[in-house]
């Protein structure tokens, strides 16, 4: 086929374009996550018993706000990295900022802290399993993250992907604060975080191989 | 200092160009018929220019590209830089190319790619080596029909439709999967 014809062909019939795709799209995932996550912490966690105290709490919502705000970041760096020759200007520091203000805190926190208390800060009850139930909270925004990358335009694959894991890490980490009792900020600077990196790296891994187009 | 040239030239079409897409992304069937025109010579001249040592592969790697761009013209924002988007995806095409081919080249020996000086430098368009339309022919009935009807023939949706027999919402997802069917083919390394 002659590179004319096959204009010929594209441009026939070719219809007009909904715009803003890759918002839509990304919307729809986010909404899906959420959605899908809720469901499975329902269904197999359920929400802590003292939730209506705990929502009086600063650190309730510190937590939420530090979760909320990767959340936005790596929503950003999803839609940038989503279109072809977007540039990523904002996006390492939109991803640092969250991070860096819990780290702040969590370490005021330490050094605040007795001796005997850093470890309890730090560990809290459930720091062995609470990367595990965020990343098996993350799943269904992990699928719905990944199916709106795939049907987008990433150029750089492996960053693609690990945006795509990582907002599907936060919107798990988003939905299981309503489970999670730990309120020690040293705890979910680390413990949450590691949960959140986790689909992120799958993300990362699978990126190159399902995102191609 | 070539490479600035180069940006500029293309800077110069840009509005141009960009105001071709924005209509046909709107519903202009002639501007996009236009876009994708002018398009495949400013692909041409980017992609001769950066496989210099392999002149073959360029007119593939032009169709591949207008594929491409077709195929994922939904990510064009209308306050982005035109130019910026396609170089991308010619980029992200070319790395591809070069991938698969490295990959191959492990594989086989190399000796089929000699190449001769005489063929390396010409500005006319070159015949591509791979014929999509052969590869349309691997495509699944529920995409092939539909393309050729609507985009070969030039039928309307409704018509390719009665054709077919298909519903019009098929007609249309078959055009749509099918044109990505193929871009898959290619990199599958047809």
């Amino acid at each position: 086929m002659r590179t004319d014809d096959l204009v010929s062909m594209l441009a026939a019939g070719a219809g007009a374009v909904r715009p803003k795709q890759a918002a839509r799209r990304h919307a729809s995932a986010v909404i899906w996550g959420l959605l899908g996550a809720a469901l499975l912490m329902a269904m197999l966690l359920g929400p802590r018993p003292d939730l209506a105290t705990a929502v009086l709490l600063p650190m309730f919502w510190i937590k939420l706000a530090f979760v909320a705000g990767i959340a936005a970041a790596s929503l950003f760096a999803a839609l940038h990295l989503s279109r072809p020759g977007v540039r990523l200007t904002w996006v390492p520091g939109a991803l640092a900022a969250p991070v860096l203000a819990m780290w702040l805190l969590a370490a005021i926190a330490l050094v605040r802290a007795d001796a005997a208390e850093r470890a309890v800060l730090f560990f809290g009850d459930t720091w062995d399993v609470c990367p595990f139930l965020i990343t098996m909270l993350s799943v269904p925004a992990f699928i719905a993250a990944m199916w709106a990358m795939k049907g987008l335009a990433p150029t750089r694959l492996r960053l693609a992907g690990a945006a795509a894991g990582l907002l599907a890490g936060a919107l798990g980490a988003l939905v299981y604060c309503l489970h999670c009792p730990e309120m020690g900020a040293p705890f979910i600077a680390f413990w949450y975080l590691l949960g959140m990196l986790i689909p992120a790296a799958a993300g990362a891994l699978l990126g190159p191989r399902l995102l191609r187009w | 200092m070539q490479r600035i040239e180069e940006t500029g030239r293309l800077n110069a079409g840009e509005d141009k160009l960009r105001d071709l897409l924005t209509r046909g992304l709107a519903g202009d069937e002639g501007a996009y018929r236009a876009f994708l025109q002018e398009l495949s010579a400013h692909l041409r001249a980017f992609l001769r220019k950066r496989l210099a040592r392999l002149p073959d592969e360029v007119e593939d790697l032009v169709q591949e590209s207008l594929l491409a761009v077709h195929n994922q013209r939904h990510t064009y924002d209308a306050g982005q830089p035109l130019t910026a988007w396609i170089h991308a995806i010619a980029k992200y095409k070319l790395v591809d190319l070069l991938r698969r081919r490295s990959k191959r080249e492990l594989l086989t020996d190399p000796l089929e790619d000699e190449f001769s000086l005489a063929s390396a430098a010409d500005t006319e368009v070159a015949d591509a080596r791979r014929d999509l339309g052969k590869l349309l022919a691997q495509l699944p009935d529920r995409q092939r029909l539909p393309i050729i009807h609507m985009k070969l023939e030039g039928l309307s949706v409704a018509e390719a439709a009665k054709r077919t027999g298909m519903s019009e919402a098929a007609v249309k997802v078959g055009v749509h999967r099918g044109l990505k069917a193929l871009a898959a083919i290619i990199r599958g390394g047809a």
